[in-house]
């Protein structure tokens, strides 16, 4: 199904079943434990060895020996690969370094070996039998240093995005500001590692796996063995957590299959936790400078964002400047990112990459602005509120209701009672304060394809190779394919991860949930015409509801189209050009109040509010799930999360859940969630956009606005931990 | 982790002779702290001894009004009992900022004052260092140091001890009654149990090989106010980037111990007398030579400010 003009009436709109608040179908299984994830399928395969990997112990440089003989003499060894056994490998397309390194070593914890065993146990105690002389080669693993070599880089650049004269607008600007803003890497830090059993069958490869994006990562894997993409299939139908970093290939899946070709039989792997900080990807660290200028009025005349990330050679940049060109008004505009090549380990997408660092800077930025202005913080982002592209003006925004996200909330958080006066509000030993960010995440449109089976028995099955990350993609396709079928959910089934089923846009972005449901929606509609073709009523008129199929006043069971067999359909949404016309995106505001304490600078939040316009919501109540997980997530971000650099030796220091802090419940106190009423004729059939990640767009800065807020100190560079605000808070008795 | 044999002892006495029949031989009570460490084989223990039959898990009051805790009395059992609560505040506030619920269920009041440092660097067995393997080097020097110490640290090492219980047994002034190879047994002040790094910072405590701690004693109460206050990045489940535990009385005077700031919990008796004149004048007489690394100097004013937010909720 081709999408290319604005969606009118269609059946998703008699809201029965999306848009109604709806547990997750695949609770039972979670809560009893029977949600297969991928390394306790011990059930589809027997004879299942164990993997255990090891990464290298050097940031960069090369192997100058490695010897395995002692591990392979161990007892239960099966087989130890290594880049000297493993054949010749290609690299997967969304790879930057090797997944399995040697001799030449691109980072930290990349994996130079697998050893295979009958037990977990014999795998790790023959792992560390494994003797690896380095050759150490110079690395380059300081952001800020990159920085200063490649010279504080003159304003224009050919990759940059100019408009108007920002130099010139900026320096007759009567109000501005210019400050420098860092985030530091961050780490997904998601509950189950990446795991993987594989099983060879002749020369097909079956993975059970745990992956965001089937299609991408089938590809990948086959492209790295050197076989046909048709041989590999990947299975992941639950996904214990991504955020991004389980998007590509990585190491766990590449080595279960070469050890499982090298062993002669099934292998798992899950990637040990202290390797998964620096093996895998993570968030880039950030450099950011920011300028406004505005009118003394606090309109904004002239604004820049530069950002300066490092990676790999062969990476991609941080991209933390694209919301600055599309969340404010102001015609002079500056925006670009500069890429400095650094030996740490790859960085790649983390939830909301690009806005999350990016509005971390941007809205404390704004904050200060509107300090300079003497301004409101709420009026001064609805005073450059803008309701076209400020690049592009003739490209409206599908939808925006940003103005509105930051009244709600700024009413129902009880904005007006905030003291504007920094530092001025106390509560026993604890200095309070309140702040806000505006949210800010693009719509992402990807094709996405289904398939719907009608059985004799009236039940509806979905299948497509969409994940569900712990999102509630099972929950809001059953509601979707119930909805457009006239069943209820007790009568769909949905089945997703594998890639045997028709390839769907997958997890990432924020765009499954939008682009899944519209592609279940277009084979529905197909499956659709061939019921009403199989009942012989006009499929304009038929009306699909409580299990019948009406047309003007014959009423047929639904189960009775399939009495010749069953029908199935499959189809894809695809999206033309409107994605060009119009801009779509979410938006939102997040506020915030937090306690520092006043002798020990420990910042803990009080209660957060996110109020959400991102189009129809399908599931009120797990979108609300995905919401306050984004929220939390940004504390994080704002308070305790960052890898520490060994810039000597190129790493990730705190590579365990010991030292990289993500909050615990005791962290997370009342959070609200509101969602405006809204659709999107723009977007999908659906009406839907995505909010998994505009969740957390903004959070950061809302909290650190808090506690300037609280304290009268301005952090600019993240987290606020204590210590960068110790100094400057008030003298005690 | 490397193959061990494995015995569970009858006495203590067997215990401690059984030790010193396999060199390398260990011990084993909770084993919240030795398995981890065994897996990564940052331990390497040829033979294990399994304590937890030994009936060392009781409370009891001493003749002289104390009270002598088994070694392998639980954090969560030990925070619990009435009398800790009543008369030894500070021990029960510090077993409960430490670790989680389900930790403390497990982890025992021997196994706690020997857990081993959290430096992140001691962790990796790709990095060099000299607690991990005598005379590899350190990689926290010159590294990521923001949790190490700030004070008592050493050219080899700049670790810290991450206990919370055994602040508060440093404030109580415990004795670690312990039982040798032979048979013998002795009580060892705790000030004098953990030892700061010099150049063996592999050698953490005073204790022997093969010796067994069968109890830490508590001598009678002190009265007064009883406060440990743990400041760290995120509300629970932390180590401390700074403790104080504190017992203070009504006429200003009291004692200091201090978490999170060196090789050992941290107690200098003679900068108590400073207390009454507030936090400023005590904490710099109990960090006096301090020699903080730059990501870590923080330390030294945190401990003086929730020092004095002690001093002040003493009084409040
Ligand atoms: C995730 C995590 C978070 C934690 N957070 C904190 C925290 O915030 N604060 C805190 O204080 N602690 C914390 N801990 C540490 C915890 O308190 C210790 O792991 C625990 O107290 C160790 O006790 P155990 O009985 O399990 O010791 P084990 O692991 O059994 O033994 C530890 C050591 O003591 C030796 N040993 C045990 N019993 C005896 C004996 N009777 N005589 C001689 N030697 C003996 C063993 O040989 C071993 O060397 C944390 C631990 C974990 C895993
Ligand atoms: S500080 Fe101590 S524990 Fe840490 S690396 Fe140095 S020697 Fe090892």
């Amino acid at each position: 199904m081709k999408f290319d003009t604005p969606a009118t009436t269609n059946p998703i709109d008699q809201l029965k079943v999306v848009g109604v608040s709806t547990s997750r179908i695949d609770g039972p299984l979670k809560t009893t434990g029977t949600a297969p994830y991928a390394y306790e399928r011990h059930d589809v395969v027997p004879n299942q060895a164990y993997g255990y990997v090891v990464g290298a112990g050097i940031g960069k440089g090369r192997i100058a020996s490695l010897s395995v003989a002692a591990a392979k003499a161990a007892p239960g060894v099966l087989a130890v690969v290594t880049a000297d056994n493993a054949g010749k490998l290609g690299k997967g397309r969304l790879n930057i370094a090797k997944l399995l390194g040697g001799p030449e070593i691109d980072h930290y914890h990349q994996a130079v070996a697998l050893v295979v065993a009958e037990s977990f146990e014999q795998a790790r105690a023959a792992a560390q039998l494994i003797r690896v002389e380095y050759e150490r080669g110079e690395g380059r693993f300081d952001l800020a240093q990159a920085k200063a070599a490649m010279g504080d880089a003159a304003d224009a650049k050919k990759e940059d995005s100019n408009v108007g004269d920002f130099a010139a607008a900026f320096a007759a600007a009567p109000v501005k500001l210019d400050e420098t803003y860092r985030t530091p890497d961050q780490s997904h830090a998601m509950m189950e590692p990446h795991a993987t059993v594989a099983a060879w069958e002749g020369d097909r490869l079956t993975v059970w796996t745990s992956n965001q994006m089937v299609d991408w990562t089938t590809g990948d894997l086959a492209r790295t063995l050197g076989m046909p993409k048709e041989k590999v299939r990947l299975i992941s139908p639950f996904v214990g957590g991504g955020f991004g970093g389980k998007l590509f290939l990585r190491a766990d899946t590449l080595l279960a299959a070469l050890g499982a070709r090298a062993a002669g039989r099934p292998v798992k792997v899950a990637l040990q936790r202290p390797l998964m900080m620096n093996n895998t990807t993570h968030r880039p660290a950030t450099i950011q400078r920011i300028r406004i200028g505005a009118t003394a009025d606090g309109r904004i005349t002239a604004i820049a964002h530069e950002s300066w990330s490092g990676n790999l050679p062969d990476g991609k940049p941080e991209n933390a400047v694209d919301q600055t060109r599309l969340l404010y008004a102001g015609a002079n505009r500056l925006t670009g990112n500069r890429l400095a090549v650094l030996d740490l380990p790859e960085g790649n997408a983390m939830r909301a990459p690009g806005e999350a660092p990016g509005l971390m800077a941007l809205e404390i930025a704004m904050d200060e602005m509107a300090e300079r202005l003497g301004l409101d913080p709420v009026e001064f982002r609805i005073r450059n509120d803008t309701q076209v592209d400020p690049e592009k003006p003739e490209r409206p925004f599908s939808k925006r209701q940003l103005v509105e996200c930051l009244r709600v909330g700024a009413e129902r958080f009880g904005w007006d009672k905030r003291n504007p006066r920094p530092g001025a509000t106390r509560d026993g030993d604890w200095l309070v304060g309140i702040g806000m960010a505006a949210a800010f995440r693009n719509n992402l449109l990807t094709k996405s394809a289904a398939r719907v089976r009608l059985d004799t028995r009236g039940v509806v099955t979905v299948e497509t190779d969409m994940t569900d990350i712990g999102t509630g993609s099972y929950t809001i396709i059953a509601q979707t394919a119930a909805e457009m079928m006239g069943v209820g959910l007790d009568r769909v089934v949905v089945r997703l991860g594998d890639s045997s089923f028709p390839v769907s846009a997958g997890s990432g972005g924020q765009w499954g949930a939008n682009n899944a449901t519209a592609g279940v929606y277009a084979a529905c509609v197909k499956l659709r015409e061939a019921v009403a073709q199989r009942l012989g009523v006009n499929s304009a008129d038929a009306q699909f509801a409580d299990g019948q199929v009406r047309s003007g006043n014959r009423s047929v069971p639904l189960a009775q189209a399939a009495g010749g067999g069953e029908l199935s359909a499959e189809d894809a949404i695809e999206y033309g050009d409107l994605g060009k016309r119009y801009q779509q995106s979410t938006f939102g505001g997040h506020f915030v109040e937090v306690a520092v304490d006043a002798a020990t600078g420990e910042t803990r939040v009080r209660r957060m509010l996110a109020v959400c316009a991102a189009g129809r919501i399908l599931n009120p109540l797990s979108a609300r799930s995905q919401v306050i997980g984004a929220m939390t997530m940004g504390v994080g971000a704002a308070l305790m999360e960052e890898l520490a650099v060994d810039t000597r030796s190129g790493f990730f220091v705190n590579h365990d859940l010991a030292g990289y802090e993500v909050p615990v419940h005791a962290d997370i106190p009342h959070q609200e969630v509101i969602f405006l009423d809204e659709t999107d004729p723009i977007s999908s059939p659906m009406k839907a956009k995505g909010v998994g990640e505009l969740g957390l767009c903004g959070v950061g800065a809302a909290v650190a606005n808090a506690v300037y807020n609280a304290t009268g100190v301005r952090v600019r560079d993240y987290p606020v931990t204590l210590d960068k605000l110790l100094d400057r808070l008030p003298p005690l008795a | 982790m490397r193959p061990f044999s494995y015995e569970r002892a009858r006495t203590p006495a067997d215990a401690a002779a059984a030790a010193a029949r396999t060199p390398g031989a260990k011990f084993i009570a909770g084993g919240t702290n030795l398995l981890d460490l065994m897996k990564l084989e940052i331990e390497t223990p040829p033979h294990l001894i399994d304590v937890n039959g030994l009936s060392l898990d009781t409370v009891a009051p001493t003749p002289d009004g104390g009270l002598r805790i088994g070694a392998l009395v639980r954090n969560t059992d030990l925070a619990a009992d009435d009398r800790v609560r009543r008369d030894y505040g500070l021990l029960s506030r510090a077993l409960l900022a430490g670790a989680s619920g389900q930790l403390r269920n497990k982890a025992t009041t021997a196994g706690n004052l020997l857990q081993r440092t959290r430096c992140p660097y001691f962790y990796d067995t790709a990095q060099p260092c000299n607690k991990r393997q005598p005379g590899s080097g350190c990689a926290a020097i010159g590294g990521f140091s923001r949790q190490l110490a700030v004070i008592g640290g050493s050219e080899a090492c700049i670790a810290t001890h991450p206990s919370d219980m055994a602040v508060a047994m440093r404030a109580l002034d415990a004795t670690v009654e312990t039982v040798r190879p032979d048979g013998a047994t002795r009580g060892i002040p705790i000030a004098e149990f953990h030892r700061l790094p010099g150049d063996t910072p592999h050698i953490e405590t005073a204790l022997e090989p093969g010796e067994l701690i069968t109890a830490v004693t508590l001598p009678k109460p002190l009265g007064g106010r009883h406060i440990y206050r743990k400041v760290r990045d995120r509300a629970s489940y932390a180590f401390a980037l700074v403790a104080v535990g504190a017992i203070l009385q009504p006429d200003g005077s009291g004692r200091v111990a201090l978490g999170g700031v060196a090789h050992k919990p941290w107690r200098v008796e003679a900068a108590e007398a400073e207390l009454p004149r507030g936090a400023k004048a005590a904490a710099a007489a109990l960090l006096a030579g301090a020699k903080p690394t730059p990501e870590n100097a923080f330390k030294l004013p945190l401990v003086e400010r929730t020092l004095a937010a002690v001093l002040a909720q003493a009084k409040g």
